[in-house]
């Protein structure tokens, strides 16, 4: 399956190199946005749904004529780079895009990488939209940030609550892989749930990134007998064989994580085990859907032979800057109009039906607009798919 | 200690099998393989489309892990380290052409496997739990007995059959091995490709428990030089010693240190150092190599 739809992915961007984007350019000036995120190893699935989802709404936008700013009509050229989750290798994949004149760049994906990145990009005025949590990124004086999703101190707190309401849950155990991103989300997790009156039986067990066998790992939370097990920052490698290991492990509660995962690989490394898995989902359900999502949804699935849930979200980064740049032309290569632009900017959502906004939230988190507005979709993983459990909106 | 004891020979068991293929190389022709890992991962790609996704039978999906390893393993030595061992160059030739292997292998995974996590359904269903003092899925417990299994074939090839004993030769001197007649470039072919072989039986049965992914390759040649280092290089009693050694320590650490966080693998890492520091030949190495 994921050969061909890798030959898949290489006739169709050959075929588009031959014909489609070749002819197009020669037309229209390009407009090139970057990614910088991880595609390769094993928390590929969340970099992979990035460059994937740019890669599919620039070509549907190219295919119609290209995207209009200021009166001048552009092809949107995505220039991606792979930074293998390396911090080093993101800060070199924020050079080259400053090198080649982008402003405009979505990722890094975890939060060592997006901090990393953060001088190159602000003496080289370059504004990004990471999947990662440190508040530091978006908080003044820090302005070149922009977080493309919901946080995990922002579901955290959702689901615990959902599920303290209508699951009983009482009491929880934490455990996280021994590096930055996964070890702040646990910390951040555990002072939810304390918050809300959660009893935290365990939050010291951590394990090496590159266990694989986790069986012995997860032996003395076990013991701890919790309602809830939290996967704090699981990668979507992981996260089977860890719910695997719980459940041969005898565990019955609930298991859950704050970061998004991919219905395919849990099928393959759980099977039925991963059955009530809770996660947070791609920002959009069958009722938030608008047309265009699910037009979007068969155009990524045509060209790449599989879709991913978590595209839902991933599709609205691209949406935001467009969009903006729209609403603000000089922005395309003046960052601080950008900024000046986001506080006020507002714009119909094509992707969710309704009177649905794209606008610039955070207040609440960062005390000034640097995050995208998305709805924050709980799921819960059924019979090899994901199943919405709940929608909520964050600020 | 139940709990702890089934850990430690689950995870010594692995270990010992991961190790043993990357010390038979160094042994045959003191060529230190970075690509072990990579082998490993190739051995769990093979037995996952075979038998995950094309429904072949679970053995016959390891056979093919084990003969497509073999021939991996025999091209590279033949065509790849021979002219370079033959040659004039320096050793550390050797080790740069391991590390391009590995570095090649890792690019022809990711184009032909794809970079997701992929995995297989149980090969057995159930768990055996005694009490809540000792819980094994039954799939691990297969998987502890056909790597126990392997490991004593192995060793019985190695003493009891021409092939091994002719190994055994050249692992001891080369240039006496080839004066009693023995056939050195052919049978640095067959130990390489042995080699490689168990790197992808391992790799075939591992699958079934952890998936398999492309970052595995790197991770799992650090955890088998470490093993090769500490047990003896070159040598293969040491390589199984230490795999045990390792595993009961990994078991042992993370079942009573769990609650200062992960360090397991620190407190290794420094005995590690210790260890090399008093004893650098290793726990079974001569000291003259």
């Amino acid at each position: 399956m994921q050969r061909r739809s890798l030959i898949q992915a290489a006739l169709t961007a050959a075929t588009l190199t031959a014909f489609g984007v070749t002819s197009a350019l020669a037309e229209n000036p390009a407009l090139k946005i970057g990614f910088v995120g991880v595609t390769s190893g094993p928390a590929a699935a969340w970099g992979i749904s990035n460059q994937r989802s740019m890669e599919a709404r620039a070509a549907w936008l190219n295919e119609t004529g290209g995207y209009t700013i200021g009166g001048t009509t552009y092809d949107i050229e995505i220039v991606s780079f792979d930074d293998q989750k390396d911090p080093k290798r993101a800060i070199a994949g924020m050079e080259k895009m400053a090198q080649e004149g982008i402003h405009y760049v979505v990722g890094p994906n975890v939060d060592d990488g997006a901090a990393a990145v953060r001088p190159v990009a602000e003496s080289n005025g370059i504004m990004y939209f990471p999947y990662a949590f440190p508040k530091s990124l978006y908080q003044a004086p820090a302005s070149n940030a922009v977080l493309g999703m919901v946080a995990n101190y922002q579901s955290g707190p959702a689901i615990y609550k959902y599920l303290m309401e209508n699951k009983g849950v009482k009491t929880v155990a934490f455990i996280a892989a021994n590096e930055s991103d996964p070890l702040s989300q646990r910390d951040g997790g555990v002072a939810a749930a304390k918050e809300l009156g959660l009893e935290v039986v365990s939050d010291n067990v951590t394990y090496q990134v590159d266990t694989t066998d986790f069986t012995p790992v997860l032996t003395p939370v076990m013991r701890s007998r919790p309602d809830l097990l939290v996967l704090s920052g699981v990668s979507p490698a992981n996260a089977p064989q860890l719910i695997r290991s719980a459940r041969e492990l005898g565990f019955q509660g609930i298991i859950s994580t704050e970061t998004a995962q991919d219905a395919g690989v849990l099928a393959e490394g759980a099977g039925d085990l991963a059955k009530g898995f809770i996660s947070v989902g791609g920002a959009s359900t069958p009722e938030l859907a608008s047309p265009m999502m699910n037009e979007f949804v068969d155009r990524y699935t045509e060209m790449f032979g599989e879709y991913n849930d978590e595209s839902n979200t991933k599709v609205y980064a691209l949406e935001y800057i467009l969009e903006t740049l729209k609403a603000e032309p000089s922005a395309i290569d003046d960052v601080e109009a950008f900024k000046a632009k986001m506080d006020t900017f507002e714009a119909p959502n094509p992707y969710m039906n309704g009177d649905a906004k794209l606008r610039y939230v955070g207040m609440s988190s960062f005390g000034q607009k640097r995050q995208v507005a998305v709805p924050l979709v709980v799921n819960v993983y059924q019979d090899g798919a994901f199943e919405t459990l709940f929608v909520a909106e964050v600020d | 200690m139940e709990q702890i004891l089934a850990n430690g020979v689950y995870l010594g068991s692995q270990y010992a099998m991961i190790a043993l293929g990357l010390t038979l190389i160094f042994a045959l022709m003191n060529v230190l393989n970075f690509a072990h890992g990579q082998m490993y991962v190739i051995g769990g790609f093979v037995t996952y489309t075979f038998y995950g996704q094309w429904g072949v039978p679970f053995v016959l999906a390891l056979v093919m892990s084990c003969v497509t390893l073999a021939i991996l393993g025999a091209l590279i030595e033949r065509y790849l380290f021979a002219p370079v061992i033959k040659g004039p160059a320096r050793e550390e030739s050797t080790m740069l052409l391991a590390a391009g292997i590995a570095f090649f292998l890792d690019a022809v995974i990711l184009l032909v496997f794809g970079e997701k996590q992929s995995g297989v359904p149980k090969i057995v269903d159930g768990v055996f739990n005694y009490d809540f003092r000792l819980i094994m899925p039954y799939d691990r417990i297969l998987i502890c007995v056909l790597a126990i299994l392997s490991i004593v074939a192995f060793i019985g090839l190695m003493q009891y059959t021409k092939t091994g004993r002719a190994l055994r030769a050249l692992a001891q001197d080369r240039t006496a091995a080839q004066l009693m007649g023995v056939n050195v470039d052919r049978y640095s072919m067959i130990g390489f490709a042995l080699g490689a072989m168990l790197a992808g039986l391992v790799g075939g049965l591992l699958v079934t428990i952890t998936g398999v992914n492309l970052g595995m390759g790197g991770a799992t040649s650090i955890k088998a030089f470490m093993m090769v280092m500490i047990g003896g290089a070159g040598v293969i009693s040491g390589a199984i010693w230490d795999g045990i050694i390792l595993g009961f320590m990994e078991a042992i650490g993370l079942a009573l240190l769990y609650q200062y966080g992960d360090i397991t693998y620190l407190l290794i890492f420094v005995s590690l150092m210790i260890f090399l520091a008093i004893r650098p030949q290793g726990l079974m190495g001569k000291p003259w190599g």
